[in-house]
């Protein structure tokens, strides 16, 4: 089937300016500017959205699950990044 | 084995806690392939759930009436896309879907192999169908994979105005003149029961529903969720003066719940096992439109990689 060799794409939406694009989903097309043409008809039917990224999956290298630990739980031990850490006279104002 | 039952074990922990699963999480097989099977079902349901409507968007009585019908068997594609997208991420390719389809090998909801002979039907699909549908579907919005739920929150947003315009399509007949009250009732009486076979078998003959609801992929069983859409929906026909096809429906004071009779579970076996009124019919229609298409397909391939082809010409040229 011919149809095999249209690829997949993820699909992001800014739903207004000022907003980040934010992933919805994903379709297959033959080339970019018909994933942008399908992604207008299926994800943005109800003004969802004022842009559209389509970006093809393949292309998207993403963090394996596996390496959560080593890669985000560092950040857990360093409490001093957060403002709560420092104990601050409530008579000093505005801080 | 060992090492297989505590990555078992603790996965289970993580549902109960309400997390969600993502794609890319380690899960038991049982559960993807539960998963694969449910979203594809869904995902067929809502494809295949389109010719019983379309049958009358060239018949629809007004213009009003044909924009909405149209915008709503629209929606039902959309439908299906976000939930094939979300089968996908599951590792299961498009392709196989649809083969599985068309084969025979997968199944769609059975309420669609009941033929829609009457404009009143556009009606009481919205109202019963939709409505069924949705029962199931604010249900699965918390189901534990994640792109399943968010295919599910995006779905259940639209599902409300398809509901709504079908029930006015049936107060309109039902307030209408006696012929069309009668063309109302006449509907309800051919869509009630298959709209409750719509939940699947009763709880004590649904082994898979225990593996499911520990999982949290369904969180209320079948006969819960039958039972929410009955109370929902008698008060419904009861506003329009239409009566349910159901002489031992009446409500149960000590139970606070409406009791109705005894659904014909031989029937629902047996459009699901193929020999409902239109289960050929609508394979065959899948069939035709996905080979008619292939054409489509391929010039798109083509055009797509000339486009690429002349790009790399032109940058190489420059
Ligand atoms: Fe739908
Ligand atoms: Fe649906
Ligand atoms: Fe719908």
């Amino acid at each position: 089937m011919s149809e095999s060799n249209w690829k997949l794409w993820e699909v992001f939406l800014r739903s207004k300016n000022g907003l980040s694009h934010k992933h919805v989903g994903s379709l297959h097309a033959a080339d970019a500017d018909m994933a942008i043409k399908n992604a207008r008809d299926v994800y943005t039917r109800r003004s969802e959205g004022i842009s559209i990224w389509v970006v093809p999956s393949e292309e998207i290298t993403a963090s394996s699950p596996d390496e959560k630990d080593p890669l985000f739980t560092p950040s857990d031990d360093k409490v001093y990044r957060h403002p709560t850490f420092y104990d601050i006279p409530d008579d000093v104002e505005h801080m | 084995m060992g090492t297989n039952v505590s990555l078992e074990d603790k996965f289970q922990a993580y549902v109960d806690a309400e997390n969600k699963v993502e794609p890319k999480d380690w899960m038991p097989e049982k559960y993807r392939k539960t998963l694969i099977r449910q979203i594809s079902q869904h995902a067929h349901s809502e494809i295949i759930g389109m010719q019983p409507e379309a049958n009358w968007i060239t018949r629809a009585p007004s213009l009003r009436a044909k924009l909405i019908l149209l915008a709503k068997v629209q929606d039902e594609a959309g439908h299906g896309l976000y939930l094939y997208s979300a089968a996908e991420t599951l590792g299961e390719p498009r392709e196989k879907m649809i083969a599985d389809l068309q084969s025979g090998k997968a199944k769609y909801s059975s309420i669609f192999n009941y033929p829609t002979p009457s404009w009143a039907d556009m009606g009481t699909i919205g109202w019963l169908v939709d409505g069924a549908a949705i029962q199931n579907q604010v249900m699965l919005t918390r189901t534990s994979y994640g792109p399943y739920a968010r295919a599910m929150v995006k779905i259940c947003k639209e599902e409300s105005f398809h509901q709504r315009q079908g029930y006015e399509v049936v107060m309109k007949l039902a307030q209408g003149t006696p012929e069309q009250k009668a063309m109302a009732q006449e509907s309800l009486n051919r869509w009630w029961w298959p709209s409750l076979m719509m939940f699947g078998p009763s709880d004590d003959n649904s082994p898979n529903s225990e593996q499911s609801m520990k999982w949290k992929i369904k969180r209320k069983s079948n006969d819960t969720l039958r039972q929410e859409f009955v109370d929902k929906t008698v008060p419904q026909a009861e506003y329009l003066g239409l009566t349910i096809p159901d002489p031992d429906l009446k409500w149960n004071e000590e139970r606070g719940h409406y009791d109705f009779g005894e659904i014909n579970w031989a029937e629902f076996y047996d459009v699901i096992k193929g020999n409902g009124p239109c289960n050929k019919e609508r394979i065959a229609h899948h069939v035709k439109a996905h080979e008619e298409g292939a054409w489509v397909r391929e010039a798109a391939n083509a055009y797509a990689k000339k486009q690429a082809a002349r790009k790399e010409g032109d940058a190489s040229a420059a």
